[in-house]
């Protein structure tokens, strides 16, 4: 089939409207602060993935491959405080959520232009004080910094990162607000809150939890500085302190926060699934309510962090037991996607491979939180692999699986360009492969008993064929990155242009030209099903689909 | 230079809590703190007095909720921000004290334990 | 030309931003969002009232003595201070939305009057711990004094009891920090005597606990005084503005705004004050 050019796009776009550096690190245009935090956050995806790289290189050999201890200490600590704070937790919101919500939702941009702005700079200056904190002195805590070692440790890295991971709480906070006024203050006429697109609930339920969350992170931070520089000894038996009442503070905002990871996620795989099999989404209200029992439900449950801590055996049951409830509203969007797709006309383009990856790692990593949420199991799986491959399944495999997936599925909107389909396919299928190869291998591993954060494994070498088994996929993995990587960037200068709805979906962001006029719509859009894709057609001439005649 | 007093030209962008409605509030305010301060001179018992504070305590942030901060002619959806952030606190409070008392008893008896071991 | 977008107005009003349909729109959405971050302000604060929770629950006794460090005259004239600057800031709000513009003026000016009140006191306060060493954490010090007098007046409890026998002096056991070497109790700074501990770990225990009571206090109230300052920062930017004419009945935004945020600084003393100097 030869696809013939599409007509060039609108003369102005949010791109070339306003050129010079000015007009963009001083821009107020959602799309514009959108791009940057996407190139900002696979930057830092980039820096956290090297020092993931170098840690599984040191694990190839029981012994030494060519670091000490203290620096692998280092990189894993480092390792997870960029992937956490930098990349998984503002990744779909700040680079995705930003520049989509507005325009799925008939909008000229987020209710607070400025405070979007601030939200990216704080971003940054985040991210400077982590890398300043690797210059510093840098820090073996781990990424959960926990007392006492984190108050009293000499390490000068320590400080930046209290501070860098403070700003970025506020950055969180600043998006999520943003979102909250936009969805309630700024929907077109006739789109009720039962016709906004599944993307927009997941990012409302999201924004609540960053609004009721983070801040409990900010006071743990600023409680941890005080520890550290003025000796309030909280956390500090020698003073009657309690270092466990530090892990109560931590927990409470950092479960959460993984619904703030895997929320948008979520999201976004409603949106694709539903597109490319052409079929409405399959129980769309569910799908809404269970966003929000997952945000709420998500406080409830910080405890299962801590079975092995000291807390009592009365919490400990408790929250092993409310840990249970909170598997029941993710099992019922997994079962809604999987009735979407039955019947459906699946197109297996890259968006959609990636979406139906998610299904499946999502499942396994789902169900391997209920091993390590039951009490009993946890007292054995505790701070092994098992721990270690379970976050990856859901913060990696699910999450940021789902964010290249969106970025695969928005590409054409964002830039106007098409990407090539067979180097997509290619890469998709190395991540997919090679990320298995990695965590799975882990979870063998782990619940035989292998330790986490181990510098070497010398006296048992039983577990060495799966640490090798490990460090190739995630090779693999990484080759497939910088594939996307060179592809996409080339689709950018030479890519084909794209239409303004190369999927066929229906939700309002796909009736501006692709890229977008910089006010999105001059005129408030004409509502109605995001999920009905019966107006469509596709219309050979502009390789892109249409709305059909006389609808 | 006074401009004359005339009613807010623009009744979407905050109809104004009456004066005789906020000064009315201070009054309980500063009624209610004298109360407060009153009641520890009598003796209810530890946990009483704690009690009796705290409540007086929650009908003066109510009033400064509903009134200064012009809640009661608001839309409702902003009490419920409050009220989540309230919840929330109390929920991360009462489970942390929950645990915390719970080991106390851990704790102790980990330092009988240790003050009773005769030294190697 | 909106000064916010840099776009022509074509039949804007001028404060109305560009992504806005009504200034009603605008407004309630500043409205929302204030409350939305407010909400941050109590969630940050709640942090610290749960670890007031833990170490009161958990020690009350140690609070029933800390407390009477403080000065309970000081903290309901503070208290007092702050409802009335919270009156102040609403009737600021009154005025601009009618158009009074020097009543906005004054009020504002009452407020910032009052915060710095508010500030000045807590300065003496933390003066007074400063000088008999009654600080935080690692830092907790007491002074002993010869004569009660010496110290602010405070309630002495009728229920002092005397002095129990003075054992051996016992060196502190070794740890980090500094910790005072056991000594007979003896009446502190308030005249009061500490329920007697016998034995130097005893003493340890308590001389530790009475340090955390003093960490959550400079903690609480601290934060609280960097919010106060910097509430005070948000007035006289406001005040400048007012000075400025900007305000009027038709755009009077940052006013109300500001104004919420005084309010949640009030609130959080409004807790803070029964739980940390009204303790019976």
């Amino acid at each position: 089939m030869t696809t013939l050019n599409p007509p060039p796009p609108a003369a102005v776009d949010y791109l070339n409207h306003r050129s010079g550096l000015r007009g963009w690190l001083l821009t107020l245009d959602h799309k514009r602060i959108g791009v940057m935090y996407l190139a900002s956050i696979l930057g830092a995806f980039l820096l956290g993935g090297i020092f993931g790289l170098l840690i599984r290189t040191e694990l190839f050999k029981s012994t030494k491959v060519f670091i000490e201890a203290d620096t692998y200490n280092q990189f894993f600590t480092l390792h997870g405080v960029i992937m956490t704070f930098l990349v998984i937790i503002p990744g779909i919101p700040g680079a995705l959520g930003n520049f989509v919500l507005p325009i799925m939702l008939g909008a000229k941009d987020l209710a607070f232009p400025r405070l979007n702005l601030a939200s990216y700079y704080l971003w940054v200056a985040g991210a400077l004080l982590a890398v300043l904190a690797i210059v510093m002195g840098s820090l073996d805590t781990g990424w959960t910094l926990y007392a006492p070692y984190s108050t009293t440790t000499g390490m000068g890295g320590v400080v930046p990162v209290l501070l860098g991971a403070f700003l970025l709480g506020f950055s969180s906070i600043f998006t999520g607000l943003n979102f909250i006024v936009t969805i309630h203050k700024m929907r077109p006429p006739g789109m009720t809150w039962f016709r906004l697109p599944l993307f927009l609930w997941a990012l409302y339920a999201t924004s609540v939890i960053q609004i009721l969350a983070t801040p409990v992170l900010g006071i743990t931070l600023l409680l941890l500085i005080a520890e550290r520089s003025l000796g309030f000894g909280i956390f500090d038996p020698n003073l009657g302190g309690d270092p466990v009442l530090y892990q109560h503070f931590f927990w409470f905002y950092s479960h959460p926060a993984v619904y703030i990871m895997i929320l948008p996620a979520m999201g976004i795989v409603s949106e694709i699934i539903s597109a490319l099999s052409r079929k409405h989404i399959f129980g769309y209200h569910f799908i809404a309510f269970s966003s929000i029992a997952i945000a709420l439900f998500g406080f409830f449950v910080w405890g299962h962090h801590m079975f092995v801590s000291g807390q009592s055996t009365l919490l400990t049951t408790i929250f092993s037991l409310l840990t249970y409830g909170v598997s029941i509203p993710s099992a019922v969007k997994v079962f809604n996607w999987l009735a979407t797709l039955r019947g459906g006309s699946i197109s297996l383009r890259t968006p959609m491979l990636y979406a139906l990856s998610f299904i499946f790692i999502f499942a396994i990593g789902g169900l391997t939180g209920l091993f390590l949420g039951a009490m009993a199991t946890n007292m054995h799986l505790h701070d092994t692999y098992f721990v270690v491959a379970h976050f990856h399944y859901v913060m990696m495999g699910s999450t940021l699986v789902a964010m290249i997936g969106g970025i695969h599925y928005w590409w054409p909107k964002m830039f106007g360009r098409l990407y090539s389909e067979l180097w997509s396919t290619i890469a998709w299928a190395l991540v997919f492969i090679g990320f298995n190869v990695t965590f799975f291998p882990q979870f063998v591993m782990g619940s035989r008993g292998m330790p986490r954060r181990y510098w070497s494994y010398v006296n048992l070498e039983e577990y060495t064929w799966m640490h090798q088994l490990s460090t190739i996929g995630s090779y693999v993995m990484a080759v497939g990155f910088v594939i996307t990587a060179i592809y996409l960037v080339h689709s950018i200068v030479a890519g084909r242009r794209a239409p303004a709805n190369p999927w066929g979906a229906a939700t309002l962001e796909w009736r501006c030209a692709s890229p977008p006029p910089p006010h999105n719509f001059d005129e408030p859009p004409t509502v109605g099903d995001p999920y009905d894709f019966r107006d469509l057609r596709y219309d050979p001439a502009r390789a892109g689909y249409v709305p059909a005649a006389g609808s | 230079m006074t401009t004359p007093a005339k009613p807010h030209a623009h009744a979407e962008i905050g109809h104004p809590v009456p004066m005789k409605v906020l000064a009315g509030t201070l009054a309980a305010l500063l009624l209610l703190t004298v109360i407060t301060v009153g009641a520890t001179w009598v003796d209810f018992g530890a946990v009483a007095n704690l009690w009796i504070a705290l409540i007086i305590a929650t009908i003066k942030a109510i009033l400064v909720a509903l009134f200064f901060m012009h809640l009661a002619y608001d839309r409702p959806f902003n009490a419920v921000v409050l009220a989540a952030a309230l919840f929330f606190v109390l929920l991360f409070v009462c489970f942390t004290l929950m645990d915390t008392r719970a080991y106390q008893d851990d704790i102790s008896a980990h330092r009988t334990a240790e003050t009773t071991r005769s030294p190697p | 030309m909106n000064a916010q977008t840099g776009q022509p107005n074509h039949g804007h009003p001028p404060h109305l931003a560009h992504h806005f349909h009504t200034p009603g729109q605008q407004f309630q959405s500043a409205v929302f969002g204030m409350w939305l971050f407010l909400a941050t302000e109590i969630l940050l604060f709640g942090g610290l009232f749960c670890a007031y929770a833990v170490y009161r629950g958990n020690h009350p006794e140690v609070f029933v003595h800390a407390h009477h460090y403080l000065d309970r005259n000081l903290g309901a004239i503070n208290t007092i201070i702050l409802l009335i600057s919270s009156f102040t800031m609403a009737a600021a709000v009154w005025a601009v939305q009618h158009g009074r513009q020097r009543m906005l003026v004054g009020m504002l000016v009452a407020t910032l009057v009052c915060a710095g009140g508010f500030i000045g006191i807590k300065a003496v306060e933390y003066q007074h711990k400063w000088q008999h060493g009654l600080l935080w954490g690692k830092y907790y010090q007491p002074q002993q004094h010869d004569s009660p007098a010496t110290t602010p007046a405070e309630e002495v409890p009728a229920s002092a009891e005397p002095a129990a026998e003075v054992p051996a002096a016992a060196p502190a056991p070794t740890d980090d920090g500094p910790h005072e070497t056991f000594r007979a109790p003896s009446p502190g700074p308030t005249g009061l005597v500490p329920p007697g501990p016998t034995t130097p770990e005893e003493h340890v225990q308590e001389a530790q606990n009475v340090r955390m009571f003093f960490s959550v206090y400079f903690g609480m109230t601290g934060l609280h005084g960097l919010h106060v300052i910097a509430g005070m920062i948000a007035i006289a930017w406001v005040l400048v503005g007012a000075l400025q004419g900007r305000f009027s009945p038709a755009y009077f935004t940052p006013v109300p705004m500001v104004g919420l945020y005084w309010h949640v600084v009030d609130l959080i003393w409004i807790y803070l004050f029964p739980l940390f100097y009204l303790i019976h």
